[in-house]
């Protein structure tokens, strides 16, 4: 019951018997409902179906994707790139800043960090996983069916379909995992589960098991603005549940739209060069 | 397993040839904003050819006739399959559903998928065309073999992109599902095959620069009444449907005619490669969702193991050589 039914709830019981119990009853959910409230509470537009409206090209706007830990800003990993391809310095988006990782993962993130040329998934074109895709720094798009609520990225052409009515548990793992949708109140609440264990959380060779579980909220805060809260939980990796949370910020102009970044061909010299014929000596 | 598919195709070929929009009274169902409804998981696999096969001089088969061809068309691709062929290592295609009749496929009494022109066949090449066909095989050229680098193999191999997508959307062989969402303004397309992704927007916005080029052009949609229409420019030209250029102009009308059928026609407008537009039609079927990630080139160890294999061979025809040489 939320405060606006309450306000319904007294107008048409004014001359019933009840008018009182359900004026208390209300009060005290009133008062409720003001110390919970911690940030000023935004209705956002409603869908014809009377969903909370996210509609829209989203964009996280921070350095998530080069390490999701604070960190200071730091020299290109690639040297001919300079001052242009150089780590922006960020206070980081994971909540009590240091990732809760069990010993011997905290070594395997810092293995995966020195070798991260070789080894981070996004520099050889692979689907980015759950929730870097979100902060990667490309937009993506929130399409919102009825039944299906797609989240189309630019990255690889990545796309998640979350399933809000339909729901059935991961048939198999994947990159991108199987995405099972619900309404709270305002906030889009996305659990996946059903990962593979090779997708990073960035640049960081922050990581994660194939046990991985994601659970997303997104809160519209203002017009063009979402809160972004993701749970992850993963007991062969970390040593308890944690969180991360950011910003996301609509693309406004006019003619926004995800473009294409088919970045296959840009990594297969990469990963496919030394295979190439030599010329015949 | 087989002889009992092919029951079941010929028992419901009758009941099941592909409406025309004209003639039905069908009115789709509404998205709540008011679009008609499009959405769900469908497939656009059939067995009748883009062109009219050569000594078929009619548009429209008898369903007897249109029976037969497919019986021939299944057993053409289960031949695929012929044991200790190379095609029954890469796929079996009697299995996982990779024939196309052991799941929802459009049935068609057309002879040809295209119907302008009514010989069913692409239009003849402008002498633009012809030009830049030779230069095309040029380039081809330099890039060596097949198997000579990643980047001389084929798209699909290399898990660029493969015929779902399109625009045009085609049969891309198997696994040619789609997954239709709407929502205000948007008409989005989840193709199955490299998890290719078209959102449509319906908000009568202008091309981009002429300068943005995609291998999915950019698409710009609107409906007429009952009728999707989707026009598409900014092609990159480096996906060739059957030799089209970077300047093609596809314009695509999707119709639902029925519960469980999307009317697809779309016309081809290429001047620098074709001496007039082309049209065609088929449709979508209804089929059973959902889609699962199709992590294409994530596991493309069938092109790395080609190369490594290919590079193998050569290592052992020169040692072969030297050997000899020294002999």
């Amino acid at each position: 019951m939320n405060v606006r039914r309450c306000e319904g709830a007294k107008v048409q019981n004014r001359f019933l018997i009840g008018t009182m119990t359900a004026a208390v009853a209300c009060g005290v959910l009133l008062a409720l409902t003001s110390v919970m409230a911690q940030a000023p509470a935004y209705r956002a537009p409603r869908t014809p179906d009377g969903k909370p409206n996210l509609n829209g090209i989203w964009q996280a706007m921070n350095t998530a994707n080069w390490n999701i830990e604070p960190h200071p800003a730091a020299p290109s990993p690639v040297r001919e790139l300079g001052a242009a391809g150089a780590v922006p310095a960020g206070l980081g988006v994971v909540e009590g800043g240091e990732i809760p990782y069990l010993p011997e993962a905290r070594k395997k993130q810092q293995e995966n960090y020195a070798n991260r040329l070789k080894l981070d998934p996004e520099i050889k074109c692979y689907l980015p996983g759950v929730p870097r895709a979100t902060y990667q720094g490309f937009p993506f798009q929130i399409i919102q069916g009825t039944k299906h609520i797609m989240l189309v990225h630019e990255f690889a052409g990545a796309v998640r379909t979350v399933y809000m009515t339909d729901q059935t548990e991961a048939p198999a793992d994947s990159w991108m995992g199987w995405s099972n949708g619900r309404w709270e109140g305002e906030t889009l609440v996305v659990d996946t589960k059903g990962f593979n264990d090779l997708s990073w959380f960035d640049r960081a060779g922050n990581f994660h098991s194939e046990a991985l579980h994601v659970v997303e909220r997104f809160t519209p805060r203002s017009a063009e603005t979402l809160n972004y809260e993701v749970t992850i939980e993963d007991p062969k990796v970390f040593s308890r549940p944690w969180k991360m949370s950011m910003p996301l910020y609509k693309r406004v102009e006019r003619n926004a739209q995800i473009l294409e970044f088919r970045c296959v061909e840009f990594a297969e010299d990469l990963l496919y060069g030394h295979l190439r014929k030599q010329p015949a000596k | 397993m087989k002889r009992l598919v092919l029951g079941a195709v010929a028992a419901v070929f009758l009941a099941a040839s592909v409406p025309s929009a004209q003639t039905r009274p069908y009115k789709a169902p509404r998205t709540p904003d008011g679009q008609p409804d499009l959405q769900g998981f469908w497939t656009n696999a059939t067995y009748t050819p883009l062109e009219r096969p050569n000594g078929v001089t009619k548009a429209l088969y008898t369903p007897e006739e249109a029976e037969a061809a497919i019986k021939q068309a299944i057993q053409r691709e289960s031949a695929q399959t012929e044991p200790g062929t190379t095609a029954d290592v890469h796929y079996d295609f009697s299995q996982f559903g990779l024939d196309r009749s052991q799941s929802a496929f459009v049935r068609n009494l057309r002879t040809s998928l295209i119907v302008d022109p009514p010989d069913g066949k692409i239009p003849p090449v402008t002498a633009e065309g012809k030009r830049r066909l030779a230069e095309r095989a040029e380039e081809a050229k330099k890039l060596g073999g097949r198997w000579d680098s990643a980047e001389s193999n084929q798209l699909d191999d290399r898990c660029l992109i493969m015929a779902g997508p399109g625009p045009p959307m085609m049969d891309a062989a198997y696994n040619s599902n789609y997954h239709i969402v709407q929502a205000p303004g948007y008409v989005m397309i989840l193709t199955e095959m490299i998890h290719d992704v078209r959102t449509i927007p319906l908000d009568g916005r202008a091309q981009p620069d002429a300068k943005v080029r995609q291998w999915m052009g950019v698409s710009r949609g609107r409906w007429e009444g009952e009728t999707l229409v989707v026009e598409t420019t900014n092609f990159n030209g480096k996906n060739p449907f059957r030799g089209s250029t970077e300047n093609m102009k596809v314009i695509e009308r999707f119709t639902r005619v029925a519960d469980d059928t999307i009317e697809y026609k779309f016309t081809i407008d290429d001047p620098s490669m074709w001496t007039r537009t082309w049209s065609a039609e088929s449709a979508m079927r209804k089929t059973v969702g959902p889609l699962f990630e199709h992590a294409c080139h994530e596991g493309n160890l069938g092109l790395y193991n080609t190369l490594v294999g290919a590079r193998l061979e050569e290592k052992r025809a020169q040692e072969e050589a030297l050997k000899k040489g020294s002999k």
